[in-house]
């Protein structure tokens, strides 16, 4: 992490840079640094699955041993949220959960200059959860019809007070793409925010004369910040992944 | 005298605005007393059935991601306030 004493801001690091600019439809769909980073990651794990599952030995080796533990632990992530219906989602919850993971680690890789967390940008995690809430109203609707609405009507509350709780349950299930989009974006902009803050004592200090045998005090905090924060960027991808699921069983069970 | 009088609405609103990102650190309190609150109460009933521990280690941090994030909420506005507005 470059210590931030060229004059840079701490939000310097999250600029969107132009790589190939171009327009569809007047729209701008330039290729970014943000594609960019996506598409090593997609390359990533794609090469990381086919080459651990290509030769199937039914003792594995280390990378299909990999390969399997990721698999078992969101299909029992899965099993134990939805249920043994909600195994059709697998795959989703699996695209989701490994593909926010990468992102979320790469960010936390430092290449002077190019380092970015595509996930610190609430457009990425809002298409991401806007994506989980459309699926659990479209499989809700295609499951339950018009009773998928009854998630909104708790079971034994006495009627009088309905009109009270309907209007609180329909606003708590609208904030759920917000708080799971903003969850994991202002996780990852207030750590790298922080991170940048800290490697800038650094400097700062390295430059103020005798003050400078106290820098070794911040680079620790930096150091120990960065454990911190490949912690969250695991959890974080767990917890989307979670809640995810927890979303999808409101689809696929509908209201108790 | 206009433009004098601009200048003092420039210079409080920059004032406020600092003080706004304050007073919005104000609500990362919560969260550190809940998260204390969350492995206080995880390390007490681990330490009475310290066989039923490993298997809500999970929870445990699925809790503390939850927890942690309110408090970010938080933060967020404060960084907000200091470098977006």
């Amino acid at each position: 992490m470059a210590a931030g004493h060229e004059g840079h801001s701490p939000i310097h690091q999250f600029e969107i840079n132009t790589l190939i600019p171009f327009k569809v439809f007047g729209v701008d769909a330039s290729f970014t640094n943000s594609s960019l980073y996506m598409v090593v990651a997609l390359t990533l794990i794609s090469f990381f699955l086919i080459s651990a599952m290509r030769r199937g030995a039914l003792v594995p080796g280390r990378i299909q041993s990999m390969a399997e533990l990721t698999y078992t632990f969101v299909a029992d992530t899965v099993r134990e949220n939805v249920g043994e219906e909600g195994i059709k989602f697998f795959p989703l919850v699996f695209s989701l959960f490994i593909f926010v993971l990468v992102l979320n680690v790469l960010g936390m890789i430092p290449i002077p200059g190019v380092t970015f967390t595509v996930t610190s940008h609430i457009a990425v995690t809002a298409a991401l959860a806007m994506l989980v809430i459309g699926i659990v109203i479209g499989y809700g609707l295609y499951a339950h019809g018009l009773g998928f609405f009854k998630i909104f009507v708790p079971s034994g509350v006495p009627g009088w007070l309905l009109p009270v709780l309907v209007p609180i349950e329909v606003i708590s299930f609208i904030s759920r793409p917000i708080s799971l989009s903003v969850r994991l974006f202002a996780n990852m902009l207030a750590g790298h925010i922080a991170l940048k803050i800290f490697a800038s004592f650094v400097g700062t200090l390295l430059a103020a004369g005798v003050w400078a045998i106290l820098s070794p005090l911040p680079l620790a905090l930096t150091v120990a910040l960065t454990a911190l924060e490949v912690l969250v960027a695991v959890l974080q991808a767990y917890v989307f992944a979670v809640l995810t699921c927890i979303y999808l069983n409101d689809a696929v069970h509908g209201a108790h | 005298m206009a433009a004098e009088s601009l200048e003092i609405a420039k210079q409080t609103a920059i004032a406020a605005k600092y003080i706004g990102a304050g007073i919005a650190c104000f609500g990362m309190a919560g969260a550190a007393l809940a998260l204390g609150n969350l492995f206080g109460q995880f390390l007490a009933g681990a330490l009475r059935n310290p066989s039923a521990a490993d298997g809500q280690r999970g929870t445990l941090l699925l809790g503390f991601a939850l927890t942690e994030a309110l408090g970010i909420f938080s933060l967020l506005i404060a960084l907000l306030l200091l470098f977006a507005v």
